[in-house]
Formats: structure tokens, C-alpha cells, sequence
């Protein structure tokens, strides 16, 4: 899932300190499964924004929603719903969601109530790690399933680097040296001379280095 | 103009049963302030963040918490919930500039003893020196 989270609350009431009307748009996708942007966060914001406002001696009337995904052209045509009643949209959704919106709705101003941070999972509860940077030509069945372009602090593709220490990264002790976890789960399937293989320099326009990424699916497109 | 704080208290119905005692009377002829109302919850493991935000939008001047003892809650977790959720309004306070003494936790023992009437003594006297919210237009 993307994973992201509140920005502070001086940043946001900057934001919305010249309006009357706010809508504060909630997504029930993936910041909803990592508590930063889903319906519970959404209100405890419409709160925090009513309080901040209220102490520079303001006003502001908070309607709020949330739509199952802020990344889907149909669902953001749901917003039509609040249509004349808002200056501007906070949504909490991940940067798509208010690129979407920002996309959709020409007229419509959007706040972002979230810095959106990694490709994650849940690592435990209230813990989440990123795994992967969506490089768009993915290496994982050369490293035993673990990502050196995510989880390496220099993305190196022929690592460890001569940093590693005891299986931990040079950048941050407590980070574990993902060449080392490589390494060691490959050895545990008898396959670490795989590592002696040298990958090639990468092209990383794939990775975005080649401007903004769009996949098409003719299979699948109407026109 | 002598200010006259409006606390809000959460509290389970565990850690709060002398409010009961002599049909509420008790907690009175203790020394409890009257400038504390007492919501009484199930477990403070329900009170939400908006819970206690929604205390400050309805004009309290300070919000306190009490719950179980952190080894000994009744629903085993709720008063730790309680307490994460308080930290998380005092981080919110900070970033709105507020004094994020203006909501506490306190984790006490059930029944009739004297730490409860003195969580509210401690809260009313740190409430007056804050002063009045500046959450009020
Ligand atoms: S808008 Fe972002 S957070 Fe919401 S479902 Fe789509 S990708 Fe996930
Ligand atoms: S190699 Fe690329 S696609 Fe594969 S997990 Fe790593 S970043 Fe993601």
C-alpha cells in the first residue's frame, strides 16, 4: 500500500486560512489501512482545522467525506455530490488522490493533508516499512525476493558496499543491510554464487528518471 | 475577572466508582473541584481522538483521562489506548501552539481512595494558571 502521513497543523491551516468552507476529503484506500487519511483521521483533522482556526479568532464551516478511492476517475465524480458547498478540498488521500482531483476538476482548488511517503506494508501494529520504489523493471528474482532499489540506502545493484557491518547499513545502525539479508537468503537456498553474477549499469528511465510513467492496456481501453 | 476553568473528565467505570458513592455526594464533601464534569465511559480504551478534541470545540479550558493502572486495566489494554490517544492530542496541541498540558492522563487504582479527588485538585490548579483556552472565539 501507499503509505503516507499528516502533515503538520501549521501547514495545513496556512493552506486553508483564507476559506469559509472547507470539504475534508477522506480516502477509504490504502491511508485508510494506514490510519493517516481514512474516515477516523479525516475527522480528527476537520477538529484540528475547526481549533486552529477558532484560535486566530476564525471561523470555518467543515464538511466532510470520503470516497472509496481518490485514484479512479469514477469515484472522483462522487464529488459533485458537495458541489457549491466548499472553497476548497483538504483531501487526505496519498499525492494521486489530489493529483486526480487537480486533474478532474478545473475549478476546484486541493489541499494535500498528507506527506505521502513509500510503497509499505505492516510491518506490526502502528509500524509500517518501506519495500519497494516501484522501479518499473523489478530484480527481486535475482535477490531472493528482497529489494535493493528500496531497502538499499544507495539502491546498489551489485551490493553489499563496503559500509556493511554485522548485516547493518553504514548510513544508520539500525538499519538493516538488505545486501547482507540478501546474501544470507540466498546462501539459504544454496544459491549465493548468484551474487557473483554482475548486473549490468542499470537503466533506470523506467524508474521515472525518463519522465512521469503511464501504462496502457490496449486490452482493456474503451477507444 | 476571576476565571473560572470548564475541565472535562473521561473516565472508566472502574476508576471512577466513588462518583457513585453516597448518590455523588462523596466526591463533593472530598474536595472534588466543581469546575470538573465527568463523563463516564465503559473503558477509556473507547474514547476516541475526536472524543477529546470534540471537549475543546465544546469549549472545555483543559481535558483529563483516568483509566485503570497500566498493569491492572480491566479490558487488559484500554487505559494504554487512553494514554496513546492523550499523547497523540498533546502532539496535536503542540502543533497548533497550545499548551499541550491542557490534557493529562492519569492511570489510578478502582474504587474510593484519595489519588482521584487529587488528579482533579492538580488538573483544576494547572487549568487556572493556563488561564482560559485560546480555543474560544
Ligand atoms: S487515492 Fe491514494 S491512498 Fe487512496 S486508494 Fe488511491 S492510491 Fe490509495
Ligand atoms: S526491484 Fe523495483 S519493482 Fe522490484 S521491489 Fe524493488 S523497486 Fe519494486
Amino acid at each position: 500500500m501507499i503509505v503516507a502521513e499528516r502533515k503538520p497543523m501549521a501547514e495545513i491551516i496556512e493552506m486553508v486560512k483564507d476559506c469559509s468552507r472547507v470539504l475534508v476529503l477522506a480516502c477509504r484506500g490504502c491511508v485508510t489501512v494506514c490510519s493517516a487519511g481514512g474516515e477516523r483521521e479525516a475527522a480528527a483533522l476537520a477538529s484540528l482545522i475547526r481549533l486552529g482556526m477558532k484560535k486566530q479568532g476564525k471561523t470555518i464551516q467543515i464538511i466532510e467525506g470520503s470516497l472509496v478511492r481518490q485514484c479512479d476517475k469514477e469515484y472522483i465524480d462522487a464529488i459533485d455530490a458537495w458541489n457549491g458547498q466548499y472553497d476548497a478540498i483538504v483531501s487526505t488521500a496519498c499525492g494521486v488522490g489530489v493529483n486526480f482531483i487537480a486533474n478532474l476538476r478545473k475549478d476546484t482548488m486541493v489541499y494535500p493533508a498528507l506527506n505521502t511517503s513509500f510503497f509499505g506494508g505492516s510491518a506490526e501494529q502502528g509500524v509500517w516499512t518501506e519495500q519497494c520504489a516501484g522501479c518499473g523493471n523489478c530484480v527481486l528474482h535475482l535477490t531472493g525476493g528482497l529489494c535493493p532499489v528500496a531497502r538499499c540506502a544507495k539502491s546498489l545493484m551489485n551490493g553489499p558496499c563496503g559500509g556493511s557491518v554485522g548485516g547493518r547499513c553504514e548510513i544508520n545502525k539500525n538499519t538493516e543491510c538488505i545486501w547482507q539479508s540478501i546474501h544470507d537468503r540466498l546462501g539459504s537456498f544454496d544459491r549465493q554464487s548468484q551474487m557473483e553474477t554482475i548486473a549490468p549499469i542499470r537503466d533506470w528511465s523506467t524508474a521515472g528518471h525518463g519522465g512521469p510513467r503511464k501504462t496502457v492496456r490496449t486490452d482493456l481501453t474503451i477507444s | 475577572m476571576s476565571f473560572e476553568p470548564k475541565i472535562t473528565l473521561f473516565s472508566c467505570h472502574y476508576a471512577s466508582q466513588q462518583s457513585c458513592a453516597e448518590k455523588g455526594k462523596e466526591l463533593q464533601q472530598l474536595g472534588f473541584p466543581a469546575t470538573i464534569t465527568l463523563v463516564r465511559v465503559p473503558c477509556t480504551g473507547k474514547v476516541q481522538v475526536t472524543t477529546l478534541l470534540q471537549a475543546f470545540e465544546d469549549g472545555a479550558d483543559g481535558v483529563y483521562v483516568v483509566g485503570c493502572p497500566v498493569d491492572g486495566c480491566h479490558n487488559i489494554k484500554g487505559s494504554v489506548r487512553a494514554a496513546k490517544r492523550v499523547a497523540a492530542v498533546k502532539k496535536a496541541l503542540e502543533e497548533l501552539d497550545v499548551e499541550s498540558g491542557r490534557i493529562e492522563m492519569f492511570h489510578l487504582p478502582r474504587g474510593l481512595h484519595p489519588e482521584f479527588v487529587a488528579a482533579g485538585v492538580a488538573m483544576d490548579k494547572k487549568i487556572r494558571a493556563l488561564g482560559p483556552s485560546p480555543f474560544q472565539s
